[in-house]
Order: C-alpha cells, then structure tokens, then sequence
C-alpha cells in the first residue's frame, strides 16, 4: 500500500507542475482572440491534423511527422553520435597525455568559444545545405561539452586505481575500457547530457537558414505562411521531441551509471 | 563488522594451490626524486635479499621511503641507481607474478565492478580460461571470508572486507611474490588481527614470499620471519632482525611470548634511534641487549648512557 502511495506520489511530483501550466494555458488563452496567441483548445485541435495527417487522402507516410520530424531527429542523433564517438576518443587521448594536453588546450579553449550557429553560414559555403551541412553543425556544437568534460573525467583518475592498473599488467585496451572509460564515465555523461541541449538547438537552428524538411524548417513556414496554430503546435512538439529524447538518455545513464549513486553515497556517508 | 569467525576456510585449498615463491633481490637500490625544487634523496642505499617463500616485514620511521622501496620492487617507479631482481629477471616495470595490496583499499578496487568482477579482471588479462577464473575467484573469495558477498560493490562493504577483496584479488593471481603496503594500517584493531592472521595463512597455503612494509612493530614481528628495520631518509637498511618465534603463530600465545616482548623492545629501540637520525646499528646506542639470535649480527652491548 505504501509503495503504491509512493509511486503515486512521485508521479504526482512529476506532472504536477506541467499539468498546471497546461491548465493556465488553456484558461488564460480560452477566450483569446488574439490572431498570433491562439486559444490552446485551437492549437491542440490542429496538432494532430497538422502533423499526423496525410494530405489528400494518402498514407501515414506522407505525413508532416514522417516527411519533417524523422530526418531532423536522424539528423539530430546522427550528430550527435558522431560527437559521442570523437569527443570520448580524443578526450581520452588528451586526457592520458599531459604534453597533448599542453599542446591542445589553448586550441580548445578558442573553439569552444565560437557559438556553434555562427558554424551556420561557413559550413553551407562548403557543403551547401543538405543533410550533411546540418549533421556536421549538429557534431561540432556537441562536440565541445563532451570533449572538455571527457578530459577532465580521464584527468581527474584516482593514481592508486592507474598503479593498481599497472601493477597487474592490465593492457592498454584493458586499461582504456575498464579503467578510463568507466572512470570518467560520471564526466562524460554529464558532457553528454549538455551535449543533447545543444545538440536539439542546433537541429532547429540549422534548418532555419536553409532547409526543404525537418521540424525547425516547418516551424518556420508555418510562421511565414501566418498558420499561426500550426506553428503553435510545432513548438509543443518540439519540447515533447526533447523530453522523450532525455527520458531515453536517462534510461541509458542509469545503466551506465548505476554503480555511481551508490558509490557517492557511500563517500559522502562516510560508511 | 560482518567479519567471519574463520577466514582461512579449507574450502579453497585444492583450488588455490601451492604456487611457490621467487627470490628477490636488491642491490644498491637508490633513489632520488627530482622534480620542482631541490632533488629528494628518498633512499641512500638498500641491498637485501629475500629468499623465496620468505616473509619479509619492512618498518622504519615515517617518511623512511618504505613505499617509495615497494613502489619500486613493484615496477611502478624506476630506481634511480642499482638493481632489482625478481627471480632471474632485472625488475624495469610491473613484472609478471607480482601482486599488490595497498593501503588505500577504498580507492585501489574498481568502484564500478562487483567484487568477483574486481578479482576476476587482472585473470582475464592473464589470459586464464573462463572456468579457471571463476574457480578461482569462487575460492579465493571463500578463503577470505566473503563468498556470499560476490556480487555486491566494494563500496557496499565494511573497510577490512574491502581489504578482504583487495588481498582475494592478489591471492587469485597466483603470484609468486605479493608486496603489501601498510595494508592494514586504516581498518580497525580488531580487524587487523584476523586479517594479519589471513595473510599468515595464506602465505604458508600458497608459499609465496611476501613483504609486508608496515609502520606497526608489533605487527611486523608478529607476521614476518625477518624484519628489515630501516633507517630515515635518506634510507638504508639499520638491521635486519630475525624472527625466532617459529612457523606457528597465535594473536594470544605469540603476542604473550618472552621472544616477542624482547625482539619488540629491540626493534622499537632501533626504530626509535632511527627516528634520531642514526645510520648504523654500530652507532646504536640501546640500552636493552639486543637479539641474540639476530642475522649475523651480535648486537651492541647496550650502555645505561643513553636515555
């Protein structure tokens, strides 16, 4: 019973605050007749006809989810996974090496104090606009949190688990793979996580320039073309794109992670 | 402290056999630090040997390079002057058949691997097939008293059970020399004496030689064979005290022994003169006559001049 009334209560904790807003939304916005600030009831009338529908008659493959939200997520994960896999590799190697370190820090620091969507226009001039200019974009904005924060997780190693590494002949891949990696994996995952926020950002931003599909890109017509509840509407999509995105991230940390909490605990428990 | 009545279960004597030792040799050992500032002359010059299947404790006052010495024997650091020799071979990095056991249990044990998985990974890099390596590991974790802890997190457990992973993990490697430093120095009295008695155990189970550096006088006479008391930094060895209290010891009897109280007098002198900065036991002023019996040497008539 009390385990029911505990889920229960963290559900309630969960969408609570969501719920609230949503209500407010909807009451404030009730009588609206404000053309740019449309009742919620007309947004969420629109929502599923806007984006699940196919027009004329046809199949759920013409839809605007199928056409314009599937290859920006693709786009989206595909950069971002680039990301993952560059950033850990040479965030190890410049985390392992203090004279790379020294010779690429300054480097680093420069780059990650451009803004990723001023990469916008210099890449379209080498890659035009396809997908390829937007995943590159996608990759290098999350690139910077998860290389930085990569470094310092290999950096920040306890010396007595490297010698006890060494000390019984672990490999170099041995040491990479159950060393370094799980070690630095609390920093990485939060490089991570910062890495997926921006990483959506840029998904929206890199089709505002120029695109011919995607989420943002719809966005963006629906604003020019006055389809006001249209546009609504994709804005609400895009958050719930993002929420599920963490949810799945989450679900992949506590994997990773789970020895972690535990382990903190005990420190700081002083067990 | 969920400590078990027997650590040295029988359980694992047909797994954990007898591997046997190597001999272990130091020659002029040497060591400087050199880094920011004024170089450090950690150890001036250690020449000893340990005979295989020997245990050997090592104590001295603080700061008497005792760790800067296993970390070198180790291969983790390279000695500056002189040689190292395990078995037949010059020691240049971590040799093979070599394990380790350090103070610092909590930070020495994968935190994000279970305890077998802990024990289990350096057999995986030594190439051990998978059944061996869960037979081993099984054992081992019975011999020491946690078999029923296996699949939980170093970090879940009590100070001296880590310590229990940490000494099953070195046990399971089957090495033929285990180096131990300050092990028991940060678990509870009461723990250490079933540990010091663990590694007793296991010693004379797998006839390993084993050195023991240790701050802890009582503990090294209690455990070793010989005692190596060492002199401050920069460090050379000031005796090397034999151990006559024979091959079987108990907390109680051998702690009781006219033999212990005497060679604990000798060598807390000699730590104690150490402490002062002396470099020879021939300027070893004790007061106490020494160990009659000690390697070689005949002591120094002690004089009533010294306080």
């Amino acid at each position: 019973m009390s385990d029911a009334a505990k889920v229960l209560r963290s559900v309630l904790l969960t969408v609570g605050l969501p719920l609230v807003i949503l209500v407010a939304w909807w009451v404030l916005t009730a009588n609206s007749t404000s053309y740019f600030n449309p009742p919620l009831r007309t947004i969420v009338g629109t929502f599923g006809e806007t984006w699940f529908a196919a027009p004329s008659g046809e199949g759920f493959g013409e839809s605007r989810f199928v056409h314009d939200v599937v290859p920006s997520v693709l786009r989206l994960l595909s950069g971002y996974s680039v990301a993952v896999v560059v950033g850990v590799t040479l965030g190890v190697a410049i985390g392992s090496s203090r004279a790379l370190r020294a010779y690429a820090e300054p480097v680093l620091e420069f780059f990650r104090a451009i803004p990723p969507p001023v990469m916008v226009p210099i890449l379209m001039l080498f890659l035009g606009i396809g997908t390829s200019m937007k995943i590159v974009v996608i990759a290098i904005g999350c690139l910077w949190p998860i290389l930085l924060n990569t470094v310092e997780g290999v950096r920040g190693l306890d010396p007595v688990l490297r010698d006890t590494a060494r000390a019984y002949r672990l490999g170099r891949v041995a040491t990479v793979r159950h060393l370094v990696l799980r070690g630095a994996s609390p920093q990485i995952v939060t490089g991570a996580r910062q890495a997926l926020s921006v990483g959506i950002i840029l998904m929206v931003i890199s089709e505002m320039f120029a695109a011919k599909d995607g989420l943002g890109f719809s966005i963006v017509q629906f604003q020019r073309s006055f389809a006001i509840p249209e546009m609504w509407s994709g804005v609400i999509l895009l958050g719930v794109v993002g929420v599920l995105l963490s949810l799945v991230f989450r679900a992949v940390t506590n994997a990773v992670l789970g020895w972690y909490l535990g382990y903190r605990q005990s420190q700081h428990g002083g067990a | 402290m969920s400590s078990p009545a027997s650590p040295a279960s029988t359980a694992a004597d047909h797994a954990v056999g007898h591997t046997g030792g190597a001999r272990l040799s130091v020659r002029n050992l040497r060591k400087v630090y050199t880094g920011r500032g004024e170089p450090v002359e950690a150890i001036a010059d250690l020449t000893f040997e340990i005979r295989p299947g020997e245990l050997v404790c090592v104590v001295g006052p603080s700061g008497a390079g005792k760790t800067t010495l296993l970390r070198c024997l180790a291969g983790l650091m390279p000695a500056t002057e002189g040689e190292l020799v395990l078995g037949e071979s010059a020691i240049t990095g971590p040799p093979e058949g070599m394990a380790v056991v350090l103070q610092e249990y909590g930070r020495s044990l994968f935190p994000w691997m279970t305890v077998a998985q802990n024990v289990e990974l350096p057999l995986k890099e030594k190439g051990v097939t998978k059944s061996r390596r869960a037979e081993l590991v099984f054992e081992t974790l019975a011999a020491v008293g946690l078999g029923d802890v296996a699949g939980s997190y170093p970090w879940q457990l009590s100070g001296g059970m880590q310590q229990r992973v940490a000494i099953a993990r070195a046990a399971a490697y089957e090495p033929q020399v285990l180096l131990m430093d300050e092990p028991f120095a940060a678990v509870d009295a009461q723990t250490r004496f079933e540990l010091e008695d663990l590694v007793r155990t296991l010693w004379k189970r797998l006839g390993i030689t084993v050195v023991f550096v240790t701050h802890d006088i009582d503990e090294a006479i209690y455990l070793g064979e010989r005692v190596l008391v060492l002199s401050a930094r920069p460090t050379v060895v000031l005796e090397d005290v034999a151990v006559g209290l024979g091959p079987e010891r108990d907390q109680l009897e051998t702690r009781g022994d006219a033999e212990f109280a005497r060679l604990r007098t000798h060598v807390y002198e000699l730590v104690q003169q150490a402490k002062k900065g002396v470099r020879s036991l021939a300027d070893a002023h004790l007061t106490h006559p020494a160990a009659v019996d000690a390697a070689g040497s005949p002591g120094t008539p002690g004089g009533p001049e010294v306080p």
